[in-house]
């Protein structure tokens, strides 16, 4: 059984991004870039399907320019098998990173497709329920377990109300939610046995996708800063203040 | 233009998302009809149709949609929605499951959590975590939009919508429901408490949450968690604020032992008033608190309990 994994580069998860001052998009040059906290969550849960012997092959997949390489190495060095880039230049639309995946499905015939439910950059959470509509398949969102059980999925999903489970026909669609695993860091011997696993580049074109963007930006602004606040001395002094200059208590 | 809203219901009521939903929808303007999917939920549509503004209520009511299965509400709402200006429904985990499903099979963009609308097409969604807001226009000739509950106030119920039948069922058949472990709760949902009682870390394991709940009851509180006190089991999933849990924007928040970290805050720095109780005056959630008390949690949490 094969698992497809696809990754995102993102700005690390521990800074802090600001607006440029021509209003146009965040500012991230010369900040940290990482893989997608949800992805390494991925591609942690797919390197242990394999290693339970559930799975016989990882391929992870990145759409980007060639900067992505990157991270799609950190995956490897994970503890993924071989890579694939889908080289562009352009920032697509969840739409469009879809029906670029959904070639890549075709083309490698996965079992699972295991994504991370939200890119932190983006915070869109759309292109593996996406995906899962154009390859007509089920998916199991927000998972926070995963078990294979003959040819079906057992996926339980952290929702607003509790938790849910379901049941899905493979091949399906998985997105990962924080709880599902806690992802390994890579050991030294991994990091250069990785440097030796094959990356593929295809491009959209070969896959024979038009990237459309239809979402058109016209500003980015910094969010509305909150007045500094004042220190309280006392739990009698905060009742006070939420009593009467608040008045929310 | 006429704007097809998904209602988010149990099958028994109408979830308070819903009115949110609404007032979105009002802003953008033209009729505004909704859609109750689901099983046996007549009383849900016979609610609906009481919201302010809404025409028309549509009830597809089939056994394949009593557990809002994406893969089958995704087709009901790609079928129906052909036929609108626009499709809105809450960015709930419900929504955010079955909506970029039904835009991917109508071959149009989502736009997730909107927070503002600016005209029919135009509109104001946070990103990176809250620490960027984008104003973004779709050419799309189907907007599908996600709208954030928490920054909208619900419309009244002095509507009287005709409440319509349909007849379309789809089963994908290629899902089914296994089983729920819902949380039971006597306190206000998150997503509609006026008050929010948050602990972390700080309280150190699930049998001192005791103290915030509490505390929560005197105040008539809904109670949060951050992630940390999630991942180490204090507290259930569904209690997590943040970028990636619940966005909530309440009258009053109170967080306890919670350090602010950027994917915290970014689920709760739009409350009306923020109170931060924690012992290290470096912690970043004092820069956004409104009221700082710099101070052990363990002896300001019964004080509280004992004076309120
Ligand atoms: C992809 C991703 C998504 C995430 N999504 C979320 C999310 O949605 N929500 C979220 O909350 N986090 C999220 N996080 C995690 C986030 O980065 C922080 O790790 C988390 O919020 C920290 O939780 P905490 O403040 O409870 O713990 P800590 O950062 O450990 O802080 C504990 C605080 O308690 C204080 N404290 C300890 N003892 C006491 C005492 N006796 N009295 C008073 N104060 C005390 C300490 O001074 C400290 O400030 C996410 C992280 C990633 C990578
Ligand atoms: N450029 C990309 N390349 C590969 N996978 C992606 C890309 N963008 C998003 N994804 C996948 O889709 C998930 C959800 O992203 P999003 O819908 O943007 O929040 C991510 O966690 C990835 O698994």
């Amino acid at each position: 059984m094969k698992i497809l994994v696809p990754i995102k580069r993102v700005v690390d998860y521990n800074v802090k991004v600001r607006v440029k001052s021509d209003n146009t998009d965040v500012d991230l040059s010369n900040l940290k870039m990482s893989i997608n906290p949800f992805c390494e969550i991925a591609v942690e849960e797919a390197v242990r399907l394999k290693e339970a012997g559930v799975a016989s092959e990882v391929v992870v997949v990145s759409v980007g320019d060639k900067a992505c390489q990157e991270q799609i190495r950190t995956a490897l060095a994970l503890g993924a098998d071989r890579g694939i880039q889908v080289d562009t230049d352009q920032k697509p639309l969840p739409l469009s990173i879809a029906k670029l995946l959904h070639k890549v499905v075709e083309q490698e015939d996965p079992s699972i497709v295991l994504l991370g439910k939200q890119t932190i950059d983006g915070d869109n959470n759309q292109t593996g329920q996406m995906l899962a509509a154009l390859a007509g398949m089920g998916q199991g969102t927000f998972a926070s377990e995963l078990k294979i059980d003959g040819d079906k999925a057992l996926v339980t999903r952290e929702v607003d109300g509790g938790l849910v489970t379901v049941a899905l026909s493979l091949p399906a669609v998985v997105t990962t939610d924080l709880r599902l695993n806690e992802p390994r860091y890579a050991s030294l011997p991994n990091i250069m046995k990785a440097k030796r696993k094959p990356i593929t580049v295809t491009t959209p074109e070969e896959l024979g996708v038009t990237i459309e963007s239809t979402v058109e930006v016209l500003k980015v602004e910094s969010p509305a800063s909150r007045s500094a606040g004042v220190m309280v001395d006392s739990v009698e002094q905060l009742i006070e203040k939420l009593k009467t200059e608040a008045k929310v208590i | 233009m006429t704007i097809l809203v998904i209602a988010e219901h149990d099958n028994a009521s109408l979830k308070p998302e819903t009115h949110k939903v609404v007032a979105a929808a009002t802003a953008i303007g033209g009729d505004i009809e909704i859609l109750v999917a689901g099983h046996n939920c007549q009383d849900v549509a016979v609610n609906a149709a009481t919201l302010s503004g809404v025409s028309k209520v549509l009830v597809a009511d089939n056994q394949s949609y009593a557990d809002q299965l994406a893969e089958n509400i995704g087709l009901l709402v790609a079928d129906l929605g052909k036929s609108y200006s626009h499709i809105l429904t809450a960015a709930s985990t419900t929504g955010k499951n079955f909506l970029p499903r039904a835009a991917a099979l109508l071959d149009v963009n989502q736009i997730s959590d909107v927070i503002r609308v600016e005209s029919s097409d135009t509109f104001v969604r946070p990103f990176y975590a809250g620490n960027a807001i984008a104003t973004v226009k779709s050419q799309d000739t189907i907007k599908v939009l996600t709208i954030r509950t928490s920054a909208f106030d619900g419309v009244t119920q002095e509507g009287s919508a005709a409440v319509v039948a349909i007849d379309n069922a789809h089963d994908a058949g290629v899902s089914s429901f296994v089983s729920g472990e819902m949380t039971e709760s006597e306190r206000p949902e998150l997503g509609s408490a006026r008050v929010i009682v948050s602990g972390g870390r700080g309280m150190q394991n699930g049998e001192n949450f005791a103290m915030l709940e509490e505390l929560a009851d005197k105040l008539g509180a809904g109670v949060g968690a951050s992630r940390a006190a999630v991942d180490a089991g204090f507290v259930p999933n569904d209690m997590q604020v943040g970028q990636t849990g619940k966005i909530v924007a309440p009258e009053l928040y109170i967080a306890v032992g919670i350090s602010g970290a950027i994917q915290h805050l970014a689920g709760m720095k739009d409350s009306k008033v923020i109170v931060a109780i924690n012992k290290d005056p470096e912690a970043p959630i004092f820069q956004v608190a409104d009221y700082g008390l710099e101070a052990d949690l363990f002896d300001v949490i019964p004080a509280l309990n004992e004076q309120l």
